[in-house]
């Protein structure tokens, strides 16, 4: 049975641009990843390419078609399946791309530690900020899902991100200029964590700084259909009603509209008033509530009077 | 005695020098240091102003290009850019 998000989880999606779920999946079929694709000790590694070319050759990881159904992507009882049949990554995929979500495609990314740079005398490099795949102005939002098959320290410079970017529209590697963004985050978590990206967030994967081989398997799932209240199906959501601005009661509890409202310190003093904006229109169409509004920010300009 | 140039690009908060630093690149021309992306979670300076203090010459800034009309609420790249160098001698 699919474990449906919460309005407050997708409000922390819809203001983030991600969620994650720490150490969900088990550690047996994180180890039934790991002997499937043949994780083995750096000193075992001869060159990045005799690596992937064997875990191609021998894995349960299929060749997906793009646009293939998920749920008819990953044979019965391989890891993959069983992560993706997981309640809570089901409900999750459900909630943001819906039930007949397909594949745009799959990836397994591994960062070589120091060592091997060292021994192939290559420079090791950070991968740049970039937001997947190409400039994308859509409403529709596709989703990326990350999974940690093993412990992610800090010293394996786990994926960059940059919270509350996704609704910024660039091209893809137009960003790699900046080299460090204030609030910038890396993943560091247990193994079987799931991390969920809207495809628009800004990230990049950082030097693995560790004597281990570090994985991230990813997916991108694209909708099929509209995605309004996927979470809700009963459309419990009703908005809020309007509440003092500046003046402010500070008695009151804290609301969903406050994680909507939520401000990043690398966002322009200027800017940073559209990046809610637009993160209320963004709720807008989340939640089919096509007048709703947060603390006036779109009220305010919508009453043209002429 | 050879001149290096090393370049230090600064996103601000606003559009003046006074603002509060929010992104930041270094690219040593001296090859004295590497710099990449995410080598560091501190800007090196609390603001653009703190920079001239301590150096740096500003070379170019963005200009504040009206927003097209329509487009008024798409939000993009990071708006407010400026470009310092310094230059260095030495044996390089």
């Amino acid at each position: 049975m699919a474990k449906l998000l919460t309005t407050e989880q997708m409000a922390e999606f819809a203001n983030s641009g991600c969620l994650f779920f720490d150490e969900l999946i088990d550690e047996r079929t994180n180890k039934e990843f790991l002997d499937d694709i043949g994780h083995t000790d750096i000193d075992e590694v001869d060159s990045v390419q005799d690596y992937y070319r064997n875990i191609k050759a021998t894995s349960s990881i299929p060749r997906i078609p793009a646009g293939t159904k998920l749920k008819d992507a990953y044979p019965k009882g391989s890891p993959l399946e069983k992560i993706f049949s997981h309640e809570v990554v089901d409900g999750a995929i459900k909630s943001l791309v819906g039930s007949n979500t397909i594949i745009d495609h799959q990836f397994l990314h591994i960062t070589f530690p120091t060592k091997y740079f060292k021994q192939a005398n290559q420079r090791q490099m950070s991968q740049q900020n970039h937001q997947d795949s190409t400039i994308d102005p859509r409403s529709t939002f596709d989703v990326q899902l990350f999974y940690f098959p093993t412990e992610v320290t800090k010293a394996m410079g786990g994926t960059r991100y940059h919270p509350g970017t996704h609704l910024r529209i660039v091209n893809e590697f137009g960003i790699a200029k900046y080299q460090n963004i204030l609030g910038q985050k890396s993943i560091v978590c247990k193994p079987g964590t799931i991390g969920i990206f809207h495809s628009g967030l800004w990230h990049g994967a950082g030097v693995n700084f560790s004597e281990n081989i570090r994985y991230m398997f990813k997916v991108r799932l694209q909708p099929t259909e509209k995605q309004e209240l996927l979470w809700d199906p009963e459309k419990k959501y009703q908005p809020l009603p309007n509440r003092a601005l500046y003046w402010t009661d500070e008695r009151k509890d804290k609301t969903i509209n406050d994680i909507l409202m939520r401000s990043y310190p690398w966002q322009e003093a200027d800017t940073n008033r559209l990046d809610k904006i637009n993160v209320v229109k963004f709720w807008r169409l989340l939640t089919g509530h096509k007048k709703m509004d947060v603390d006036y920010w779109l009220t305010r300009i919508e009453n043209e009077l002429y | 005695m050879a001149k290096r140039q090393k370049v230090l690009v600064l996103y601000l908060k606003l559009p003046s020098l006074e603002g509060e630093v929010i992104s930041w690149a270094t690219f040593d021309g001296t090859g004295k240091k590497l710099h990449m992306t995410g080598d560091s979670d501190e800007p090196p300076y609390p603001t653009g102003l703190d920079a001239l203090l301590d150096g740096w010459r500003l070379f170019q800034a963005s200009q504040a290009i009206p927003e097209h009309p329509g487009q008024e609420f798409r939000t993009s790249y990071l708006k407010h850019e400026f470009f310092f160098e310094k230059l260095e001698e030495g044996d390089f």
